[in-house]
């Protein structure tokens, strides 16, 4: 089971309340856990990264036990500990401002 | 006696103020959408439940949403179930994708150079006068995208970037579709204008489009002072019962224009100073306008401290300054060019909202003025229902 952490506003936008849990099958990478994710909550299409490339939009990063993933290319596969559950995948809008 | 309903977007939010015929007691709701960039929302004129909202954020990019109950519950267009998956077995969620036609192109950039077309955010939209499904989004940078399934998938008029695109360029805000304004009496006609590439019109339902600026004049904005496109057109506004006669507030000077857009006149008579942003039009009145003049491009806040409205009764160039309510002294605050509108009651109302958060309102032409909240968010855009 993926546990995927999604930032304040795009929680808003999709109606959740906490983190998003879903099973993906092998291998579990950053493109296949994004495709999973938009394919249960269509409306985060296009906020996390653009409709047509693909590409991570540049104010979002994504984190997974303790490491900074956002610039890995997108079928690297994700660490254990995100794969079995015991680490969440964060998404972050990355800081600015303020 | 009929009601009123104010939808105002905000720099974290929108909100929606609602009152009765009398526009004395207001009841406040929001903040809708909280801590996004609340562009514009705009309801439907044959369907007053329906309302389309601009959402954006730096960060996750735009969305859009769609109320079919005035305003009480929002969801972006196409979340229902049979709506979500393609035919690849992928979530269509198309509501919030737009893309340029074809090969983007390039614009000028603000030091000369080319640069490429990116598409950031919706700036207008503007819902048909006949179809609620129907719906044109006024983008930056600058295109117009057309929906007709209700805000579920868009597609450019690119026959508008074709207008010499390459020569238009940003504005201090960017460079955006930021008013459309859709002919009652001619479907195939659409007014747009954009900082900083000026006035354009269609007359074949948007396949293409022609610069209108004939008259205008920026001599400290452009090499050539008349060129045919380039120009910071601020807001056009038009009264519905006569679509050829266009008022304008341009980065400096207001105008107008009787034959459609063929030919500009400026009207700035007796104003203060002939720079501001929004320009609107009484309810009842076709030659009563209105302007909130500003210091300067370079001092975007109300001369001397005051804000004040200014209302022609002639079409312009005689223009007397309304004061009554708004604050004479100390006040700092802008006027952006979608912050006004007017609801069509008798007495007119007149509404704008302020970058300091205050949304005022004045239920007898102008004459006077409330604030009807003080303390929102840097209001981006006010428009107006009139409800029986």
């Amino acid at each position: 089971m993926i546990r995927v952490v999604l930032p304040y506003h795009l929680r808003n936008l999709a109606r959740l309340d906490g983190e998003v849990q879903f099973e993906v099958e092998s291998p579990v990478t950053v493109l296949s856990v994004l495709d999973a994710l938009e394919a249960r909550y269509p409306v985060l299409r296009g906020t996390i990264r653009d409709h047509d490339t693909l590409k991570r939009r540049p104010f979002v990063r994504f984190f997974a036990c303790k490491e900074d993933l956002s610039l890995e290319p997108p079928e690297t596969p994700l660490p254990e500990a995100v794969v079995n559950g015991t680490e969440p995948f964060l998404i972050v809008g990355a800081m600015a401002g303020g | 006696m009929g009601t009123v309903r104010v939808l105002v977007g905000t720099k974290k939010g929108a909100f929606i103020l609602t009152a009765d015929g009398k526009r004395q007691t207001w009841e406040v709701s929001g903040p809708h959408f909280a801590g996004w960039e609340m562009y514009h929302l705009k309801g439907c004129p044959v369907d007053s439940n329906r309302i389309y909202a601009s959402q954006t954020s730096g960060w996750f990019g735009q969305i859009i949403q769609r109320s079919d109950d005035g305003g009480k519950t929002w969801n972006p267009p196409g979340t229902k179930p049979e709506d979500l998956m393609g035919p690849d077995g992928m979530p269509k969620g198309q509501s919030n994708m737009f893309v340029y036609e074809g090969e983007a192109g390039t614009h000028k950039w603000y030091d000369g150079t080319q640069h490429p077309w990116e598409f950031k955010r919706v700036w207008h939209l503007e819902p048909s006068l006949t179809d609620p499904d129907t719906v044109y989004a006024g983008a930056e940078d600058a295109a117009i995208f057309k929906s007709t399934d209700g805000g579920k998938s868009w597609k450019e008029m690119a026959g508008l970037r074709a207008a010499k695109g390459n020569l238009w360029q940003p504005g201090a805000g960017g460079m955006a579709v930021h008013t459309i304004i859709l002919d009652p009496k001619n479907a195939n006609r659409i007014y747009v204008a954009i900082s900083a590439a000026g006035a354009f019109r269609t007359d074949d339902g948007g396949k293409t489009w022609k610069p209108i600026n004939r008259g205008l004049k920026s001599q400290y904005e452009l090499p050539d002072p008349d060129a045919e496109v380039g120009h910071c057109v601020h807001r056009m506004a038009m009264h519905p019962s006569r679509p050829g006669v266009l008022f304008m507030q341009k980065h400096w000077d207001v105008l107008r224009t009787d034959n459609a857009g063929d030919q500009w006149n400026e009207v700035s008579g007796n104003l203060p100073t002939d720079f501001g942003f929004p320009i609107d039009v009484h309810a009842h009145e076709p030659e009563t306008i209105y302007v909130v003049p500003i210091t300067s491009d370079s001092l975007h806040y109300p001369p001397d401290g005051k804000l004040r409205v200014y209302r022609s009764k002639t079409g312009g160039n005689e223009w007397e300054a309304l004061t009554k309510g708004l604050p004479q002294k100390d006040c700092y605050v802008n006027v952006l060019r979608d912050a006004m509108a007017v609801d069509s009651l008798e007495p007119c109302g007149v509404y704008f909202g302020t970058t300091g958060g205050q949304v005022y309102g004045s239920a007898d032409g102008g004459n006077s003025w409330n604030p009807i909240v003080r303390d929102l968010p840097a209001v981006y855009s006010v428009e107006v229902q009139t409800l029986p």
